[in-house]
C-alpha cells in the first residue's frame, strides 16, 4: 500500500485524476475541496469529449507575489460549442491600491472596484464554475499563479490544476520567431502570438472591447480554431495541457 | 446579458432582423447563444440532419446548396441561415458549408420560437417567397393614404343627376344651381334609372356653346356614352389610375348599377395636395411647347414625392405613364391647332412602358401612328409627317429623348394606314425569327392615347387572337425572354450570379423587371389577353389555368418588389443630385431589400424555368 500523500505537497509525478483525487483528500477549505472532487479527466480524454472553461483575468501588475486579480471572466465550452449562458465575470478589490497604470488598460476604475468584493467571497463560486472543466487561458503565467498566490493567501492553501494555453500552442506552432541577422536587416517583423493577432491568423473577428469576459470568449474561439486546423478533435488532451 | 458581452449583442443589433428588435428581446437573445467555429471547407449543416439551431455569421463566410447540389445563396457577415429547417421538422433542407473560416453564433431553438413571436423577424425568416415579400409588401402599403382610403371619402353629398331625356339648357340649368361640374344622365324607362351618360362643364362650352347648338337639342346629343366609372368599394389610388389613363376628369361611383356619387379630379387633389393629378391638370392649360416644356421640369419632384408617399409602384407608373400621356395628347392638341384638322382619321400610339403604364422618369419616346385605312401617302402623308415631326420634337424639349431605335412616329415605316399595321403584326407572329421579334418586342406593349384610339384596341385584339393561337411564335418570344436573367443573390459588396461568379452592380432594369415584364407578357399572349399592364395582364393570367394560382401571386409581388426598389433607387438619386439610372450597387440596398430581392430573384428564377418548359423554348431552332 502506498504512502499517504503529503498533505502540503502532493507529488507532481501522479496523472491528473489521481492527483485531484488525493488534493480533494487534503483539501481543508471546502471550496478546495469540492473542487477537487469534480476530478479531472484522463489525460487519453480526445479534446472533443473534455468540458473546458475559458479564463482570463485583468491583475495590476505581472507578478503574482506584488500584483493582484482585479477582475475575472470566464465562459464554458466544448470543441464544438461555447456556451456564452454560462459567461461569469467578477469584479474584485484588490488588497493593494489599484496603480494608474493599470487603469487605463482595463478602464476599470477606483469607484468600480472600490464596490467590489475581496476574491475571498466570490472564490467558491469562480472554483463552482471551474469545477469538472479544464481551463483554458492565453499565456499561462497569469492565470494559474495568480490563482494559487490568492488561495495561498487567502485558504493558506494553494490551488493546482492542468490547463491548455493558446499562447503556447501558437508558439508551438510558430518556432522561429527569433529573426535571423538578414530578416532584421529586411525589416520583417517576427510572427506575433498575442491573442488578437493570433485570432487574426484563423479569421477569428476583432473584439473592440477589452474586459476580463471578452477575453475568455477570445481565447475559447482562438483554441476552437487551433484545433481544427492543427491537430484533430481525436487529440488527447494529454498531449495540450501543461 | 453580462454588459462585458455587449460585442455580441452591438454586431447582431447592426443586422436585419435583429436591428429591428425591442432591446430587452435581443438581450435575451444575445446572452443565450452558443458560438462555433468552422474551417474553410468545412460542412455545417448536411441535408436531413437534426438542427436546433437558427445560425447567425459572426464573421466568415458560407454556401448554401439546394439538395441537388446546386448554389442557392452565398451568406456572410451579419447573415442567418438554417431557419428553412427549423420551420420544417428541425430537419437541414439546404445543407451549408463554410468556405471561409467561419464564427458562427447558434440560436437554440427555444429562443428561435421566442423571436417568433415577433411579426417583423418572423416576416424576415419566413422561408415562403409569396408570404413573405407580401407582407414586406404590404406594410409599405398600409402607410399611403390614397391606397387605404375609398373613394366614397371623397363623396361629400347625393348624387346630382338628371333623365337623358332633359335639353341642353335644363342641364345646364341644374348644373349651375347644383353647383356641379358634371352630370350623369340616367336612362329611366326600365324598372330602374341606369346610367346612361355623362355631361360635363367642359363638354358644354367644347361640344355645345362653341359649336352654337340651340339651347333645345337634346342632352343625350352631345353627353359621352360608355361612361368610365369607379366601384364604391375601390380606393382612392384606384380611381386615380382610371382618371390618368382614360385622361377623364369626373368619375361616377357606383354601387352595382346605382350612382352613389361623382367624384372630380379636384376632390383627389384636395385630399392629396401634392398629387400628380395636379400636374396632369396642369399640362392641359398649357398653349405651348415652352409652357409644357417649363412643367416637365416638375416630373421628377412629382416622382420623388409619390415615392416618398409610399405608394406602389402600379400607382408611381401609371401616374408618370399618364404625365407622359398627357404630355403628348397635349403635343397633339397644339399640332392639330397648328396644322389644321387631321385630313383622315388618325390614332397616336405609345408604345412600351407608356403603354404598359409603367414609366418611370429615366425614359425615352416610343410611340408610332396609325391612320385610316383611306390614307394616301402622296396626299395626306405631309400632314401626319409634320405632326409627328411636332410632336416628336415637343417630347424632346420635355425631357422625352428619342428613341435611339428610331420607334417613332417620324419614321415613316411606324406611321401607317391601320391594314399595314396588321400586316406587321401578322408577319411577326407567323414567321416569327428570334431576331426580328427582339426588335418588334416593344410594339407588342401597345396603347392608343389620341385620335381614333379604336385602331388601337383593334390591333391588340387582333395581336391576342393571333398569337395565342401560334406555338412557335410563343416559343420564339419565349427563348428570347430567357435571355436576360436574374442574378442569383448577393454576397458582400457584390452582384452573386449563377455560376457563383461576382459583379460590382447590375441593372435592375434588365436583370429584374424586364425579364418579369417580357415573361408576363407571353402568358398574357398566350391567353389571348389584351391587357398592357404587367398586373393586369397577371390578373387576366390568373383567371386561365395557364399557370398555378399561386404562381400568379408570386409573380405579382415579385414585379412589385424589384419595381419599388428600382423606382426609390431612382427617387434616391434625383433627391441627391444626381441622374437617376438602373444601376444599383449591393451596397445601396438596405439589408432589407437585399433579402427580399434575393426571394424576388429566386421566383423570377423559377418563372423563366417555367416559361421555357411551358413553351418548349428550349426546342426552337432559328428560323
Amino acid at each position: 500500500m502506498p504512502e499517504a500523500p503529503d498533505n502540503q505537497n502532493p507529488p507532481q509525478q501522479l496523472p491528473w485524476p489521481e492527483r485531484f483525487e488525493a488534493l480533494a483528500k487534503a483539501a481543508k477549505d471546502e471550496r478546495l475541496k469540492r473542487f477537487y472532487e469534480a476530478g479531472s479527466v484522463a489525460a487519453d480524454t480526445p479534446i472533443k469529449d473534455v468540458p473546458m472553461v475559458a479564463v482570463d483575468f485583468e491583475t495590476t501588475g505581472l507578478d503574482p507575489n506584488q500584483h493582484s486579480i482585479v477582475s475575472i471572466g470566464l465562459v464554458p465550452f466544448t470543441l464544438n460549442t461555447i456556451q456564452i449562458a454560462g459567461a461569469r465575470h467578477w469584479l474584485v478589490k484588490p488588497p493593494l491600491p489599484l496603480h494608474q497604470t493599470s487603469i487605463t488598460v482595463h478602464g476599470i476604475t477606483h469607484t468600480d472596484i472600490d464596490k467590489a468584493p475581496d476574491l475571498d467571497e466570490v472564490l467558491g463560486d469562480v472554483l463552482a464554475n471551474l469545477q469538472g472543466r479544464i481551463p483554458v487561458v492565453h499565456y499561462r503565467a497569469i492565470e494559474r499563479p495568480f490563482l494559487n498566490v490568492a488561495t495561498q493567501w487567502r485558504t493558506g492553501e494553494g490551488l493546482d490544476f492542468p490547463l491548455l494555453d493558446t499562447m503556447a500552442i501558437e508558439s508551438h506552432l510558430n518556432p522561429n520567431r527569433t529573426l535571423t541577422f538578414w530578416q532584421k536587416l529586411r525589416r520583417e517583423t517576427p510572427v506575433s502570438i498575442r491573442l488578437s493577432d493570433s485570432r487574426g491568423r484563423y479569421g477569428l473577428p476583432h473584439y473592440t472591447s477589452h474586459n476580463a469576459l471578452v477575453d475568455a470568449l477570445a481565447t475559447a474561439e482562438l483554441l476552437m480554431a487551433q484545433i481544427r486546423h492543427h491537430f484533430s478533435p481525436e487529440t488527447p488532451i494529454g498531449d495540450l495541457w501543461l | 446579458m453580462q454588459a462585458e458581452l455587449i460585442d455580441i449583442r452591438n454586431h447582431m443589433v447592426k443586422h436585419a432582423p435583429f436591428d429591428d428588435l425591442p432591446p430587452e428581446m435581443l438581450d435575451r437573445v444575445a446572452s443565450g447563444i452558443e458560438v462555433s467555429y468552422f474551417r474553410a471547407g468545412t460542412d455545417i449543416l448536411e441535408f436531413g440532419q437534426n438542427n436546433n439551431y437558427l445560425h447567425y455569421i459572426r464573421s466568415g463566410a458560407v454556401e448554401i446548396f439546394r439538395r441537388t447540389g446546386e448554389l442557392y445563396n452565398r451568406v456572410t457577415e451579419g447573415e442567418i441561415f438554417g431557419q428553412n429547417g427549423l420551420l420544417m421538422n428541425r430537419t437541414v433542407r439546404f445543407p451549408a458549408r463554410a468556405i471561409e473560416d467561419t464564427l458562427v453564433y447558434l440560436i437554440p431553438f427555444e429562443l428561435f420560437q421566442y423571436l417568433c413571436e415577433h411579426d417583423e423577424f418572423t416576416d424576415f425568416i419566413e422561408v415562403e417567397d409569396r408570404s413573405r415579400l407580401r407582407s414586406a409588401l404590404s406594410r409599405r402599403e398600409k402607410s399611403n393614404q390614397l391606397m387605404t382610403a375609398r373613394v366614397t371619402r371623397l363623396i361629400s353629398r347625393p348624387p346630382v343627376t338628371a333623365p337623358n331625356t332633359v335639353r341642353l339648357q335644363e342641364a345646364a340649368r341644374i348644373m349651375t344651381e347644383n353647383g356641379v361640374s358634371a352630370l350623369p344622365l340616367m336612362d329611366e324607362t326600365g324598372d330602374k334609372p341606369l346610367l346612361a351618360g355623362i355631361v360635363t362643364d367642359r363638354d358644354l362650352r367644347t361640344r355645345a356653346l362653341s359649336e352654337a347648338l340651340p339651347s333645345e337639342t337634346p342632352i343625350s346629343d352631345i353627353m359621352t356614352t360608355g361612361v368610365r366609372t369607379t366601384k364604391s368599394t375601390a380606393f382612392i389610388f384606384e380611381a386615380m389610375l382610371t382618371m390618368l389613363h382614360n385622361n377623364v376628369h369626373h368619375l361616377p361611383v357606383m354601387d352595382g348599377e346605382t350612382v352613389r356619387g361623382v367624384i372630380a379630379l379636384s376632390d383627389i387633389i384636395k385630399h392629396e395636395s401634392q398629387n400628380s393629378l395636379y400636374l396632369v391638370s396642369n399640362i392641359y392649360h398649357q398653349k405651348d411647347v415652352k409652357g409644357l416644356k417649363r412643367l416637365s421640369k416638375d416630373v421628377p419632384d412629382t416622382f420623388v414625392r409619390m415615392v416618398n408617399e409610399d405608394a406602389n409602384s402600379h400607382m408611381i407608373g401609371s401616374a408618370i405613364a399618364g404625365i407622359g400621356r398627357s404630355f403628348s395628347q397635349r403635343l397633339l392638341e397644339l399640332g392639330e391647332e397648328k396644322l389644321g384638322p387631321p385630313p383622315v382619321p388618325y390614332c397616336f400610339m405609345a408604345l412600351g412602358s407608356m403603354a404598359r403604364d409603367e414609366q418611370l422618369v429615366v425614359t425615352d419616346q416610343d410611340n408610332a401612328m396609325v391612320l385610316d385605312d383611306a390614307f394616301d401617302p402622296a396626299e395626306h402623308d405631309d400632314y401626319f409627317k409634320a405632326l409627328a415631326k411636332f410632336v416628336s420634337d415637343g417630347l424632346a424639349e420635355c425631357g422625352y429623348s428619342y428613341c435611339t431605335g428610331d420607334i417613332m412616329a417620324t419614321n415613316n415605316k411606324w406611321r401607317q394606314p391601320l391594314r399595314v399595321w396588321k400586316d406587321y403584326f401578322a408577319d411577326w407572329i407567323d414567321n416569327p425569327a428570334a431576331e426580328a421579334l427582339l426588335n418588334s418586342n416593344i410594339f407588342f406593349d401597345l396603347d392608343g392615347i389620341h385620335g381614333q384610339t379604336q385602331f388601337a384596341d383593334e390591333l391588340q385584339g387582333f395581336v391576342a387572337e393571333r398569337a395565342s393561337k401560334n406555338p412557335r411564335f410563343l416559343a420564339m418570344m419565349a427563348r428570347n425572354a430567357l435571355g436576360r436573367t436574374p442574378p442569383l443573390g448577393f454576397f458582400r459588396q457584390f452582384v452573386m450570379e449563377e455560376d457563383g461568379k461576382h459583379n460590382k452592380t447590375f441593372n435592375l432594369k434588365r436583370r429584374g423587371t424586364a425579364p418579369m415584364s417580357d415573361l408576363i407578357r407571353i402568358h398574357a399572349l398566350a391567353c389571348g389577353s389584351k391587357a398592357q399592364n404587367t398586373f393586369n395582364r397577371l390578373k387576366a393570367i390568373g383567371e386561365t389555368e395557364l399557370i398555378p394560382e399561386d404562381g400568379v401571386g408570386n409573380l405579382r409581388d415579385a414585379f412589385e418588389f424589384i419595381a419599388i426598389v428600382r423606382i426609390r433607387h431612382q427617387a434616391l438619386a434625383i433627391e441627391a443630385g444626381r441622374e437617376p439610372d438602373n444601376n444599383v450597387r449591393p451596397e445601396d440596398l438596405s439589408p432589407f431589400e437585399r433579402s427580399h430581392l434575393k426571394d424576388a430573384f429566386q421566383v423570377v428564377n423559377q418563372a423563366q424555368r417555367f416559361l421555357r418548359f411551358r413553351y418548349n423554348a428550349g426546342a426552337v431552332r432559328n428560323a
